[in-house]
């Protein structure tokens, strides 16, 4: 975080004293989205034009905020910086306007797979990439003699070694605190297996099947190796108890692998044994069992034409071929032209690289997400047998989907 | 005073003993925070071995010292916590004043009038206190974005003092039913008017209440998080949410110890605040005034 | 008091009230019986960084139309509250029919959030309650008769279970009970059972629960029967000690009658605030074990999309409930009232 912070401010002082020339707005700029200091930089590049007010709100209750913020007229923000599963609850609210003719007037810097088309038209236009991937202990691997596992099965296999030689008591990690975070991991095994979460064509759950029960028991046999507390590990956890050497194996976020170890503290035989592979497989399947995803922003439709295209010409210009350097690579694994992948990106490029299925942007994918994290620590606990929690998912879907209108 | 110096020996042993257990489950917590406030987040929120708090051996290893001030450079330095302490402070000040000015007339009135209508009005302030707080932000916030109120720091105290009037009108109230009506009846009797007897008779001895009460407007406001989150903009947040953005989310990382070291800062301004306040709720009103 | 002087004095908290608390809880009663409308879905290619595909998304035409006939949405009456995620009445019928005896349909009953939710809230507010008050009476006590030197610091560090911010409060008690923390430890060694973990069972997480409800709660009793005590009249307990009353008879039938307002004021907050139950649950991360209405609130509304009708159904409950729980205290401070005007 420190490190990231320093980063940070000099990719600020770096990019304020370029100034970029041509970057001239005439209009309101108002800018919300979460803090994590890849959007704070794009932010700051953001608000390096000149000729008009451009404010920013980066918290991480963002999406609390910019729906209400969007709906009003004139919006109080013109900008928002969403992900590809909070993109779909702007969409909902119908709160963000089509880019297709700021794109072909001011998008020169923009590459092609930045954009972001729903239905033909362009709604947003993404600048970061991040998925979830393996991070090991090579040290603790090479004790036991074994590979750098590439399916769950083989991870199970080697977390039995790691147990059996006395190596690691727990040596699998993995954020399966009930609720987003169990949910999430279901969703990568569920997709690992070649699950669809729903009925083609229909808003109605799928989940109850022969795939989910396959997530489940993977999962479950995945928690006997485990520390016992699992269900309240989020990812901060599990990162401690890596950075503890208490783990050796882990399904961790792209986002996260470059300060795992760079934290005040880290013992020597933890920072030297770190390491990250791509995504795993599992049940023989050729798609990892994860899921792509992607940040970028988007822009009100409740907002005068003029400041709809001020707002374009920051945003484009917080994204900038040019505003990539050495201070700014770090942050994220971006998608800008121009950026040279590090080396702790590389567990998300071969995320990409491998066919890992993006996020689902579907308007109905928060409610199952929501109803897989609250039904499923009960089959987690051994209270319950697979086929209850998924059809206790799909009820629970079902009832709030109704509410919803999409049923 | 009860319990005083002439109570039975084994009665002031169990006194004096069930106090110091007391004060340090209660304090436990907060001196141990203190303490690892100085360390690195390794040591403070060790997974290995839960001594390494105390001896600080990931700390000696990466400062060549136990103790190291990082957080708190990190936290006031770096973060800029100093703003929004003062934030805190601006928001706790005018909730306070606000509550207990109009909580202290509300409350008063209840306790005095004896139509129908007082009781209703104080079960209807409880069911109002009953509503899950983040229900009713979320339903502020269109309109608040609307009319422009959204993000300042008087909104927010408005809204403050507004949720907790409930609480502080059924504090006050059962505070003001305990002064004797007597006193401002006779006041009445003398020709002084309602208010004037309130002005007179009842402010000078309603004080240990009203501290009391302000004390946990004082609380309430200080550590709200609901609210504040929410309706603050990034610029005018006070401590709490700060504090809450320094623990990251599931895809970011976060820095614990800029936390804990806020935390620990934050509990300072209360500490003199108590310490400055005691005499006044330490003796109370003892003298004179409420003879039962 | 007049009509009159009483609506003056009353006027700008009442105000303050009806203004942010009263009109918020008529738009969320309007909202629970209102649904989204019904989206009009169309399927669409989609495209971005990692390729193109065919997905589903709303029809913002269709949709908008819809919407602009009816916009605080359809009309359901009370479908929300006996859906599912709430009352779920057709599954409690359901469980009644199908379940082999009352062990079983208490187990089917327990499989429904609701109900799962409220067994765990009730148990805490009716266990949290009463000690914290019992407990807040013994510290008030205890510190009153402290030296007066002494007693600023004892209320200061009295008051610490309180001021720390419960987000980092939470966060220390969290690793603490972690088994390889410092009360995990020492509640190991205790029962002399190494594998143990608080945060892995149900029932040590529940009580793990009520344990920091107590402490977290019992500053705010202590205080107020602390501020209480000092109006205790001398005189009183004087002429008690005179007749020969015990210390322990001086309290049952002096001091306890004198602070009874405050007992009933801090039992009605405390009723509602444990019923409301929230923070402890986010904080521990206990929501695998442990839930209660106030949380499906706020996992309603922060997901990423929000269920504003569930919430507002949920929130309706809950003051459904506090309205329950709180009669009986209720009729106290009528009865209260009645005598005052006698």
């Amino acid at each position: 975080m420190k490190f990231n912070k320093i980063a940070l401010a000099s990719a600020m002082l770096a990019a304020s004293s370029m100034s970029w020339a041509g970057c001239q707005i005439d209009g309101r700029v108002s800018i919300i989205g979460n803090e994590f200091p890849a959007i704070q930089a794009v932010a700051a590049n953001a608000q390096e034009c000149t000729g008009g007010e451009i404010a920013s709100n980066l918290t991480a209750d963002h999406q609390k905020l910019n729906v209400a913020g969007m709906q009003g007229n004139p919006a109080e923000y013109t900008s928002a910086i969403v992900a590809n599963s909070s993109i779909v609850a702007l969409m909902n609210e119908d709160v963000v306007r089509p880019l297709g003719d700021l794109v072909a007037k001011h998008g020169q810097g923009i590459k092609k797979n930045q954009l972001i088309t729903i239905n033909g038209e362009i709604m947003a236009v993404a600048f970061m990439a991040n998925a979830q991937h393996l991070v090991y202990r090579s040290d603790m691997l090479a004790e036991v003699g074994a590979e750098v596992p590439t399916t769950y099965e083989d991870m199970l296999a080697t977390a039995k070694k790691l147990r059996a030689n006395g190596i690691a008591e727990n040596p699998v990690g993995g954020a399966y605190a009930a609720g987003w975070n169990l949910a999430q991991e279901f969703n990568n095994m569920f997709l690992g297996y070649g699950g669809e979460h729903f009925k083609a064509g229909s808003a109605e759950a799928n989940v109850n099947t022969a795939a989910g029960v396959n997530t489940l028991n993977m999962m479950k046999a995945l928690s006997e190796y485990m520390n016992p507390d699992f269900l309240t590990h989020d990812s901060n956890a599990t990162n401690a108890e890596y950075r503890a050497g208490n783990v050796a194996l882990m399904n961790m976020w792209g986002s996260r692998a470059a300060t795992l170890v760079t934290v005040d503290g880290v013992a020597d035989e933890v920072k030297n044994g770190f390491a990250i592979a791509g995504p795993m497989t599992v049940g023989g399947g050729s798609t990892p069992a994860s899921t792509l995803w992607w940040d970028g922003w988007t822009i009100a439709k409740n907002i005068s034409d003029a400041d709809a295209e001020a707002t374009f010409i920051a945003m484009a210009n917080g994204i900038a071929p040019s505003q990539m350097d050495a201070e700014m690579a770090p942050l994220a694994v971006w998608l800008i032209d121009g950026y040279e992948p590090t080396d702790k990106a590389k567990g998300v490029f071969a995320a990409a690289g491998a066919g890992t299925i993006p996020y689902p942007m579907l308007p109905y994918m928060g409610l199952l997400h929501t109803a897989i994290g609250n039904e499923l620590s009960d089959f987690m606990q051994g209270k319950e047998s697979a086929e209850q929690a998924l059809s206790d998912i799909e009820a629970a879907y079902t009832a709030a989907a109704k509410e919803k209108g999409y049923l | 005073m009860l319990f005083a110096k002439n109570s039975g020996w084994k009665l002031r042993l169990f006194n004096r003993s069930f106090v110091i257990l007391w004060l340090v489950i209660a304090a436990f917590p907060f001196l141990w925070t203190l303490w690892g406030s100085f360390k690195v987040e390794l040591d403070f929120f060790s997974k290995e071995d839960w001594t390494s708090a105390l001896t600080g051996v990931r700390t000696l290893v990466q400062h060549g010292s136990t103790i190291t001030g990082d957080g708190y450079q990190g936290a006031w330095i770096e973060e800029e916590f100093w703003r929004a302490s003062f934030n805190t402070m601006l928001v706790c000040f005018f909730v306070v004043i606000t509550s207990l000015t109009i909580g202290t007339l509300g409350g008063y009135a209840l306790s005095r009038s004896t139509h129908n209508y007082t009781f209703w009005l104080l079960i209807t302030a409880l069911i109002f206190r009953a509503m899950p707080p983040i229900t009713l932000v979320a339903g502020y916030l269109l309109p608040f974005f609307e009319w422009n109120l959204w993000g300042h720091l008087s909104t927010t105290v408005v809204v403050l003092v507004a949720i907790n009037q409930p609480f502080t009108l059924w504090m006050l109230h059962s505070f003001f039913t305990k002064i004797p009506k007597e006193l401002d009846e006779s006041a009445k009797v003398d020709g002084c008017t309602q208010f004037q007897a309130f002005r007179h008779v009842i402010i000078p001895v309603m004080w240990p209440g009203v501290i009391t009460t302000g004390l946990f407007s004082f609380l309430l406001a200080y550590n709200d998080f609901a609210i504040t989150a929410i309706l603050l903009s990034k610029e005018n947040q006070t401590m709490i949410p700060k504090i809450a953005s320094f623990l990251g989310t599931t895809q970011t990382e976060g820095n614990v110890m800029f936390a804990v070291a806020a935390v620990v800062s934050a509990t300072v301004p209360l500490f003199l605040l108590v310490m400055f306040f005691q005499r006044q709720i330490v003796s109370g009103l003892t003298a004179g005034a409420v003879k039962g | 008091m007049k009509h009159k002087t009483f609506f003056w004095f009353i006027l700008p908290t009442v105000a303050a009230m009806l203004l942010f608390i009263a009109l918020p809880i008529v738009s969320v009663v309007t909202q629970s019986v209102f649904t989204s409308h019904g989206a009009v879905l169309i399927e669409t290619e989609n495209c971005g960084p990692f390729g193109c595909k065919v997905e589903t998304t709303i029809d913002q035409k269709a949709t908008a139309k819809l919407r602009e006939e009816q916009p605080l949405g359809r009309f359901s009456g009370l479908d929300i509250y006996f859906d599912r995620g709430h009352l779920a009445v057709n599954e409690v019928a359901q469980a009644w029919h199908e379940s082999a005896g009352v062990g079983d349909f208490l187990g089917q009953l327990n499989n429904l959030p609701f109900y799962r939710a409220m067994a765990f809230t009730l148990t805490f507010t009716f266990t949290v309650t009463p000690l914290m008050l019992a407990f807040g009476l013994l510290i008030a006590l205890s510190i009153n008769s402290l030296h007066q030197k002494l007693k600023g610091l004892a209320i200061f560090f009295s008051l610490l279970p309180m001021i720390v911010s419960p987000l980092i409060g939470s966060l220390v008690l969290f690793w603490m009970i972690d088994s390889r923390g410092i009360l995990g430890n020492a509640i190991q060694w205790v029962f002399s059972d190494p594998d143990l973990s608080l945060k892995a069972s149900t029932s040590l997480t529940w009580m793990m629960l009520i344990v920091y409800g107590i402490w977290h709660a019992a500053p705010f009793s202590f205080v107020v029967f602390y501020a209480g005590l000092q109006t205790v009249p001398q005189e009183t307990l004087e002429s008690a000690r005179i007749d020969g009353a015990s210390k322990w008879q001086q309290v049952r039938y002096v001091i306890v009658p004198h602070l009874m307002p405050l007992v009933t004021f801090v039992a009605l907050m405390q009723l509602m605030d444990n019923f409301r139950v929230f923070e402890p649950i986010v904080g521990f991360n206990s929501a695998a074990h442990a839930t209660s209405l106030s949380w499906f609130v706020f996992n309603d509304l922060s997901g990423e999309t929000r269920q504003l009708s569930s919430a507002s159904a949920t929130s309706v409950l809950t003051i459904l409930g506090v309205a329950v729980l709180l009669t009986p205290v209720l009729i106290r401070t009528w009865r209260d009232f009645t005598a005052k005007r006698a």
